[in-house]
């Protein structure tokens, strides 16, 4: 238990003490986080760019509701150029001008961007049709109403976080495992250790628990952005998102103990934890949600432990499922790391020859 | 009692025998080195007596104990000392040190001591990466007696070193030893196993060809004292004719007479005032070498 805790001391120490490899394990991942976040959450609530020549009566006699919808589709500004307008809305530099003469509305649109025009004018035209409905002073005869089919609260950032927290932890258990493994049998600081009085078990019980106060930085730091800065809501059994993040630690770093135990150098175990961990981050839903994907992908990524975590902690971070919907994918995991372990077992070497 | 006893160990890597019967014994407190060049077998040798590696054939017992399997309880009695790389990552000097003590449970008091021993007190607080080789080299060594062990192994510990860091080594390995312990180095260099061990064992195609103290070996050589001076003080010809002189050689730079009555050769040239530039050289571990394989001491 002592040596345990000496050797996570002294490779917490390492770890810490090495700016590229902390860059590589928690800022590189959280890059993505920022980028995605925003460019996601950007074209989400894209406006049109509409000028208004001199005083339209339409838009701004609107009432509050229907001028809150309009709002919400159109960024407005004030002219009282018409040439002007009409010149901006050629170039491209708004996507169109309307002016008002009487009854009669004038929506000037450029025939460059087509999609621009029709979704321009398409909602013009309801907000014209809906002003007419409201002049006639009888309830419309229908209603529309318009519902997103994902549950609500499944922004982007509430699938984006917990799938780039699981390649984050994949990355850091993965590299941390194999790295440690090769670089201490190049340098024979295994042998030395091996010529102690310490265990086998010491040793590796010291990289779980430093990987797993890695994993649990790592976790803190994306919740925090991601609720600071993008609006990220924990809902449901997130408290679960810990006991998850070590199984998930548990079943990577056996897949680098088995890329450590069969490579030679470290050029070579990163090579093969790249080969592993990149395809792996790709098809268990971390940069896209998996349902968005052919069938043949979601059916590839039940073969990948970081599937089940991204499961897991959707499940419990952001689809406000109970504790329960955890288990499984730790079973599974713990699963993983039992099988690749004991395969990393057989192919595990003391010395470098 | 022998603190090693090493009896026909033999390990074969494919075709070749790295280990090829090798038997000897070391006493409580000596100074042992075992001596040849690189690809002799002794790193192999030191590692089936360290209990890292399976023989194919004989046995090594440290203190009366088989080294191999891995005896936890002979751990703590012996301190080896690996190359000079063997460290954590970024840690400081002397938070390898406490590491090394934590994990062989001795207290932390013992860092001071061991930095003082080996000269780093002012490069605790350094990383390792960033010391010396020489530095480096004393770290390793102080780690592996942190703990206090009977019996130390060094496996080439001056390998990569300058000469000044080289003798400082030596000051430290000779303190170890005179504490009382144990100490077996594996070394090429001929002048360190000759300034620093009691006895030597010469090994060469994993074989033991001899094992002896350093000046029983040169004694036993009977081998030729080589007394050299400058050019055309005397001739070559002058030379051969003093008694004594067995073999006369001038490569232009240095006369050089081989003799076995140097203190005959020697007067004679002092009564011909031809001594400028003299210098004596006596058999070195090197002859030993040329004598018993046949062939110049590469390293």
């Amino acid at each position: 238990m002592k040596a345990t805790w000496t050797l996570a001391v002294a490779m917490w120490r390492g770890f810490i003490r090495e700016k590229m490899g902390v860059f590589w394990i928690i800022v590189f991942p959280l890059m993505f986080l920022v980028l995605f976040g925003g460019i996601f959450n950007d074209s989400s609530q894209s406006k049109s760019e509409l000028l208004e020549i001199d005083d339209v009566a339409l838009i701004d006699d609107l009432p509050d509701a229907a001028r809150a919808h309009f709002d919400d589709a159109f960024d407005v500004e004030q002219t009282d150029d018409a040439e002007d307008a009409i010149r901006q809305v050629r170039d491209g530099d708004v996507d169109a001008a309307v002016e008002q003469d009487g009854d009669r509305l004038v929506l000037h649109y450029s025939a460059a961007d087509m999609t621009t025009a029709a979704t321009v004018q398409g909602l013009f035209g309801s907000f014209v049709d809906g002003a007419n409905v409201a002049a006639t002073d009888q309830p419309p005869a229908y209603q529309l109403e318009t519902q997103q089919v994902e549950d609500e609260s499944l922004d982007v950032i509430q699938y984006l976080t917990p799938g780039l927290l699981g390649w984050a932890v994949a990355m850091n258990a993965t590299f941390g495992a194999a790295l440690t493994l090769v670089q201490w049998r190049t340098t024979k600081l295994l042998r030395r250790l091996r010529l102690a009085p310490v265990s086998t078990q010491s040793i590796v019980s010291a990289r779980i628990v430093v990987t797993v106060a890695i994993a649990l930085v790592q976790l803190a730091i994306f919740v925090a952005i991601g609720t600071a800065a993008f609006g990220l809501e924990l809902v449901g059994s997130w408290w679960m998102t810990p006991p998850l993040l070590l199984c998930g630690t548990l079943a990577f770093m056996a897949i680098g103990l088995l890329a450590g135990a069969i490579s030679k150098t470290a050029e070579a175990a990163s090579g093969f934890a790249n080969f592993i961990v990149l395809p792996m981050a790709f098809l268990s839903g971390t940069f896209f949600p998996l349902d968005q994907t052919p069938e043949w992908i979601q059916h590839l990524s039940l073969a990948f432990p970081l599937r089940y975590l991204n499961e897991g902690m959707l499940d419990v971070m952001v689809r406000g499922q109970g504790p329960s919907a955890a288990l499984a994918p730790m079973a599974v995991m713990l699963g993983f790391a039992a099988v690749i372990g004991l395969i990393a077992t057989r192919f595990f070497r003391w010395e470098a020859d | 009692m022998a603190v090693i006893d090493v009896s026909d160990l033999r390990k074969s890597y494919g075709s070749t025998r790295a280990v090829d019967g090798v038997s000897f014994s070391v006493e409580s407190g000596e100074f042992f080195g075992i001596l040849g060049p690189n690809g002799a077998g002794k790193t192999t040798t030191l590692e089936i007596i360290e209990g890292l590696r399976e023989p194919d054939g004989g046995e090594a017992r440290l203190f009366g104990i088989s080294s191999w399997p891995r005896q936890a309880r002979l751990l703590p009695r012996i301190g080896v000392q690996l190359q000079a790389s063997s460290f954590f990552e970024r840690l400081t000097a002397g938070e390898q040190l406490s590491t090394f003590a934590a994990l062989y449970g001795v207290p932390d008091s013992r860092v001071g001591e061991m930095l003082e021993l080996v000269g780093l007190r002012d490069r605790a607080d350094i990383q390792t990466e960033k010391l010396s080789g020489g530095q480096m080299q004393r770290l390793s060594i102080a780690c592996s007696l942190v703990h206090d062990p009977e019996l130390v192994f060094l496996d080439e510990p001056s390998a990569g070193l300058d000469p000044q860091a080289r003798r400082n080594l030596w000051d430290l390995l000779r303190s170890i030893n005179a504490d009382g312990r144990t100490v077996v180095l594996t070394t090429h260099y001929l002048d360190e196993a000759e300034i620093l061990c009691d006895r030597v064992a010469i090994m060469d195609h994993g074989r033991i060809l001899a094992a002896e103290t350093p000046t029983a070996f040169i004694r036993g050589l009977d081998a030729p004292t080589h007394i050299s001076v400058e050019p055309g003080v005397v001739t070559a010809d002058n030379a051969t004719d003093v008694p004594g002189v067995d073999e006369v050689t001038d490569d232009g730079d240095r006369l050089t007479l081989a003799t076995r009555e140097p203190a005959q050769v020697l007067t004679a040239l002092a009564e011909r005032n031809a001594l400028d530039g003299l210098a004596v050289r006596g058999a070195t571990l090197e002859d030993v070498f040329l004598d018993l394989t046949g062939r110049e001491y590469r390293a």
